[in-house]
């Protein structure tokens, strides 16, 4: 105690700033970090969660490598990313630039683009996979079919599978984008607008020139947000097509689905964390080329 | 209140506190785990209170949880000294626990396997190693055909007893809209469901074939009856002459407890949940045989084990336990309680239960069943799942996608028994 008491005041200041910061640090360091070194040690390993764990060496990743499941499932994971994302950006901007210019009913239509952001994953899910049933339950099928359209197997199918799951999904992520488009929209300021009026810009001018250029911080904020959701991928797949998880012939198994049946069903720890580093990493270098490309030249 | 009173109040609460820890310390307690469904639970606590009225001195505390997190709990559980002394567990799972020393062989005084052997129904012998049992079952479970009362009589026909009927019956019960999409199917199918174990034990079987070798380490399905086994599945759903979809109405039983399903296989267990079904007539029948009256069935159970965390009195009082458990009177309870069937003759075959309109056909069925000892139940039917679906979807013939499911698992087989 006498040590702190010889302490200036400068120093007792750091002293208990290091204090405080130290609780989220040894958060972080107990339930993210230790965690995460644990999973990299394991994928090491085979464990079957009951038994001892014992040195593999890099038999989980020659064996990752060599399963085609992993490839196709690696393929998924990245038609998601590469449909979902720029679908999503290209929707959520067009619908909030619109929407910025609404003044009619403006409160209520945010609220409605926002409500399936927070509306429970799991029941969203379940909903839509009662629509894309076929006849007789299934909404969108029996609406083709009292017009006498063939039915379309949506989930059946190694080929509608996968957008039929990721309509939802973009659908659901739609409000926060919109929220986020609209907030870097107002950040604008008012007077480019006025000065581009005042020189008689178009409107095709004003958007390329002053607003796409001066949302670009926004825009890549929402593009690595959302390319990590799509990347991640889970709820809305393993909902849609529990029994069958993945979808027919695997078409529609995003990776961490692949990682959580390995872990949880197959037992097979090890295989599984290795799995987990191979998304790790792929979610690192996907995020870091996105924000090395989308920062200023 | 003055002090020496308080005292006085405080040192008798203490010596009555320790009082009753004292008695409850000359009383084991022995702990049981099971995962969480309620009609078991309520069956287990009425056998734990038979049990502890007759063995005044042992007091069983049972612990339920999610199923999800069984496994996770029991193994992080028992090698810390915690948890349960008698566990529940899946009989597909036994290997795993005697391969990380979970659990312990029964006594051999106590339950002699030639008794086992003799007693029991044959399929429990899965959990024999040598001249030990690792483990009982209370119950067991087998698959039967349930089908729609009103749809049968609807369509002018009796519960099938063959497959030929069977396929009769369906064609009858189904119904196309102008366009000629279903909207009543006669069976439901679905290898999701309990289909792959009909396919496998029972169709494969009844077409005179063998699904595995060599202690099921060795897939054998790929043969004439095997083959013959997957085009009779797969005639029910495809051609013009279809009696069912796959994925009609999304889930098999929601399509039969929805009255849009004529006949539907399934576990004992869907009993209680088709009791609860609304305005739902039903009956069940066993499995159809085929022609010359091969019949063949499907059973899987839960077993008790005992853990290695019991010793001593405790391992003493788990052994009396387990004997109570494995009873007639308590397969009786689990019987009523549960639904599910015991997995003894001497309680399964008697004339009340043998001839039950509901139960019946399911312990009828044991006597000719056969348990699939899995290495991953999830990944195994997974591979069923997907030899259909390279049929429908990709129009691959029966034979090479029933050939690329047979090397499928084969290789999952040999990476579980690999060490």
């Amino acid at each position: 105690m006498t040590r702190y008491r010889n302490l200036s005041i400068k120093q007792k200041q750091i002293v208990w700033a290091y204090a405080f910061l130290a609780i989220p640090i040894v958060f972080y360091g107990v339930i993210r970090f230790y965690p995460t070194g644990n999973a990299i040690l394991i994928s090491f390993q085979d464990w079957n969660l009951l038994g001892d764990r014992t040195w593999t060496g890099l038999d989980n990743y020659a064996k990752l490598f060599a399963d085609p499941t992993f490839w196709k499932v690696f393929k998924n994971t990245f038609v998601y990313l590469l449909i979902g994302t720029p679908v999503s950006l290209v929707v959520s901007f067009f619908i909030a630039y619109h929407l910025d210019k609404t003044r009619f009913m403006h409160g209520f239509l945010r609220m409605l683009y926002f409500l399936p952001f927070m509306t429970s994953a799991v029941a969203m899910a379940w909903v839509w996979r009662w629509f894309y049933q076929p006849v007789p339950i299934g909404l969108f099928n029996n609406f083709l079919s009292t017009f006498g359209i063939p039915q379309i197997a949506f989930l059946n199918s190694t080929t509608n599978a996968l957008p039929s799951i990721l309509a939802p999904a973009v659908w659901a992520g739609l409000g926060f984008q919109i929220i986020i488009f609209m907030a870097g929209l107002r950040a604008i300021p008012q007077s480019y607008y006025e000065a581009a009026r005042i020189d008689g810009v178009s409107t095709w001018t004003v958007l390329w020139e002053i607003t796409l250029p001066l949302l670009k911080p926004t825009i890549v904020f929402i593009v690595v947000f959302s390319s990590i959701g799509f990347l991640r991928i889970f709820d809305h797949v393993f909902n849609m097509t529990t029994g069958n998880p993945g979808g027919p012939l695997n078409s529609t198994k995003p990776l961490v689905l692949m990682i959580y049946e390995t872990a949880f069903s197959s037992f097979d720890m090890g295989y599984a964390a290795a799995q987990t580093v191979v998304l790790f990493l792929v979610l690192l270098v996907v995020s870091l080329l996105q924000l090395r490309i989308l920062r200023d030249r | 209140m003055n002090t020496i009173k308080f005292k006085a109040l405080a040192l008798s609460a203490a010596t009555g506190i320790a009082t009753l820890l004292g008695s409850a310390a000359n009383a084991v307690e022995i702990e049981y785990w099971q995962y969480f469904f309620d009609a078991r639970v309520a069956a287990m606590e009425q056998l734990i209170d038979n049990f502890e009225a007759a063995n005044p001195d042992i007091t069983v505390k049972m612990t339920h949880f999610p199923y999800a997190d069984y496994r996770t709990k029991v193994a992080a559980a028992i090698p810390a000294g915690e948890g349960p002394d008698v566990v529940q567990l899946f009989y597909g799972w036994l290997n795993d626990y005697v391969e990380a020393e979970l659990i312990q062989p029964l006594p051999a005084d106590a339950f002699p396997a030639a008794t086992i052997d003799e007693e029991f129904f044959p399929m429990v012998q899965a959990m024999k190693d040598g001249d030990a049992y690792w483990a009982l079952p209370t119950a067991v479970r087998s698959l039967a055909l349930f089908y729609n009362e009103r749809l049968l009589a609807e369509a002018g026909v009796e519960p099938p007893t063959t497959m030929e009927e069977m396929i009769a019956a369906a064609a009858a019960m189904t119904k196309r809209d102008g366009a000629g999409n279903l909207t009543q199917v006669g069976m439901t199918a679905g290898m999701t469901a309990q289909d792959h174990h009909w396919w496998r034990e029972g169709l494969i079987r009844q077409m005179g074939g063998e699904p595995y070798m060599a202690d099921y380490t060795k897939v054998n399905y790929n043969s004439d009856a095997g083959l013959k086994a997957l085009e009779f599945y797969t005639s029910l759903f495809t051609g013009d002459d279809a009696v069912t979809a796959i994925g009609f109405m999304d889930e098999p039983q929601a399509a039969f407890k929805a009255g849009r399903a004529g006949m539907h296989i399934d576990g004992s267990f869907r009993i209680g949940s088709l009791n609860k079904t609304r305005g739902l007539k039903w009956g069940v029948t066993e499995l159809p045989a085929t022609a010359d009256g091969a019949q063949s069935n499907y059973s899987s159970y839960w077993v008790n084990a005992i853990t290695t965390k019991a010793e001593g009195e405790k391992y003493d009082a788990a052994v009396k336990f387990m004997a109570y458990v494995t009873s007639d009177e308590a397969m009786q309870i689990w019987l009523d309680v549960v639904g599910e069937l015991p997995a003894k003759p001497s309680v399964g075959l008697t004339e009340a239960n043998a001839n039950n309109d509901v139960y019946g056909p399911f312990i009828r069925g044991l006597a000719y069943a056969n348990t699939t000892k899995f290495a991953n139940e999830s990944a195994q039917r997974q591979l069923m799942v997907e030899m259909v679906e390279r049929i429908t979807l990709e129009g691959m013939s029966p034979a090479e996608s029933l050939a690329l499911a047979a090397e499928a698992e084969q290789k999952i087989l040999d990476e579980y028994y690999a060490d």
